[in-house]
């Protein structure tokens, strides 16, 4: 069973969609009680980090997920809620994040001036994504699918072997794919990416790909 | 450049999907699911969701059709038309839309737009530009679908809801949308260098070689095509190779 966190700022109804095409049993709660011993949790997101993270102080769900990740349910974090997975953010002031991965929320790099074709920013749109080695094996995906991004900042992972996935932004290595043990976050949506996504929801989410 | 996004654009009205010629004229073309799921297994990037009559009418009728095409379609959806509350705006996001594109509204009362970006991110809000050529250099942003003056120029526009904070532009060419003539490129060319956040372009598109042309052209990075495709002209497919094979990067 699939627990998916809902305090309010997320696009649940097409997670929820992609979850039960892929007949994976879930459920949405915005309860701190109900995360405790769970096998899964899925943190999405979108947003500002600063409003996010009130949210999730609000009903005591931030020490339950970080309390579920210390007792090794396996974490996903899904756009913002893979930002949120940081350790802080400098999105509109500096705000504390879960700290379940060591890292820090910037924004993106801006093209040079005079970049002929920059990649402008929000980056959005379908970006080919270049998996590490091991996760690529793990999920048994080709090592560079499209997925779906729709962000301005971006997760700085304090160790680069945390660091899954990358896309290019502006000449730049950005975090497609952060993980670490039981802990991982998606900057793309999943929801959003066409069959990819799918299978690749359905690899982690199944086979216990991570 | 990052991939370019081919983009299917479906102008609803009540029940239907609907085309006309500079945003009037309005004819029925087919039904909304048929064809979302239709231009989904083309390999379109995006679907984007007009509702042509909401402004005029104050009503938001295109809630049901967007949460049924979210049943089983996993690419993004944009939904505009009528959007002025944010309540209105929560309630299409929540129907499984990730953008919302916002016009009438905006050139009303541009404050708007900044709460808008405030309540849900600026990467979800779409400022929804409708341009009218006006004279040599100069374009007029219109409202209402292209019914109304706004008054206002359109590189002013842009750059004015950029420095708000929106996330995307959409940007319509009322002079060539529906004519299948091609695009107006110098518009395109002028707004895509007044901002720097992302450019869909929309209106004109009589061809595959047409939008590759543009994006040669333009260097725009998303287009948003619909008689071409609603009058099986060509395939999103279509569209994608000649992107491809004019040296630009396509999502396979």
């Amino acid at each position: 069973m699939i627990t998916v966190v809902d305090y309010g700022r997320g696009n649940l109804f097409s997670l929820g969609q992609a979850l039960g095409a892929l007949d994976l049993r879930f459920r949405f709660t915005d309860k701190a009680d109900e995360l405790a011993g769970r096998e899964i949790i899925i943190l999405p997101g979108v947003g500002a980090f600063g409003d996010a993270m009130e949210q999730l102080r609000r009903g005591g769900l931030d020490e339950a997920i970080v309390k579920a990740a210390a007792g090794g349910a396996r974490i996903l974090g899904i756009c913002l809620g893979m930002q949120l997975l940081a350790t802080r953010s400098k999105e509109f002031g500096d705000h504390e994040g879960l700290n379940l991965i060591a890292g820090e929320v910037r924004r993106l790099p801006d093209p040079a001036p005079r970049t002929p074709d920059p990649c402008r920013i929000p980056n959005i749109g379908w970006r080919r994504t270049t998996l590490g080695g091991g996760f690529a094996a793990a999920v048994d995906l080709d090592d560079a699918p499209y997925f779906y991004f729709v962000h301005s900042f971006s997760f700085y992972c304090a160790d680069p072997a945390d660091l899954a996935g990358t896309i290019d932004v502006n000449g730049t290595n950005v975090a497609a794919i952060v993980g670490r043990g039981n802990i991982w976050g998606f900057q793309f949506h999943p929801e959003k990416s066409g069959q990819a996504g799918l299978t690749l929801l359905d690899r982690v989410l199944r086979a216990g790909s991570l | 450049m990052p991939a370019i996004r081919t983009i299917v654009r479906l102008d609803i009205k009540g029940e239907n999907v609907i085309k006309g010629v500079h945003l009037e004229g309005l004819r029925v073309v087919g039904k909304p699911a048929e064809m979302a799921h239709k231009y989904y297994a083309q390999g379109a990037d995006e679907l984007l969701y007009m509702d042509a009559v909401a402004s005029l009418y104050g009503r938001n009728n295109i809630l049901h059709i967007v949460e049924e095409a979210a049943r089983d379609i996993f690419v993004p959806m944009t939904v505009g038309g009528g959007l002025r509350t944010l309540e209105d705006i929560k309630a299409v996001l929540r129907s499984g839309a990730d953008k919302v594109a916002i016009n009438t509204a905006a050139v009303n009362r541009p404050a708007f737009l900044r709460e808008a970006a405030e309540t849900f991110g600026s990467q979800c809000i779409v400022l929804s530009v409708e341009a009218v050529r006006r004279g040599p250099g100069h374009w007029e942003a219109m409202t209402d679908n292209g019914r109304e003056r706004a008054g206002r120029n359109v590189e002013d526009w842009v750059r004015e809801a950029q420095e708000i904070g929106i996330g995307e532009i959409l940007l319509t060419s009322v002079d060539r949308e529906g004519t299948k003539l091609g695009f107006d490129t110098e518009l395109i060319k002028r707004v895509s260098d007044a901002v720097t956040v992302p450019v869909i372009v929309s209106g004109g598109a009589g061809s595959a070689a047409h939008v590759a042309d543009m994006i040669t052209t333009t260097r725009a990075e998303a287009v948003a095509c619909a008689s071409i495709h609603h009058y099986d002209l060509c395939t999103v497919d279509d569209v994608k190779t000649a992107i491809a094979k004019s040296g630009f990067e396509v999502r396979p």
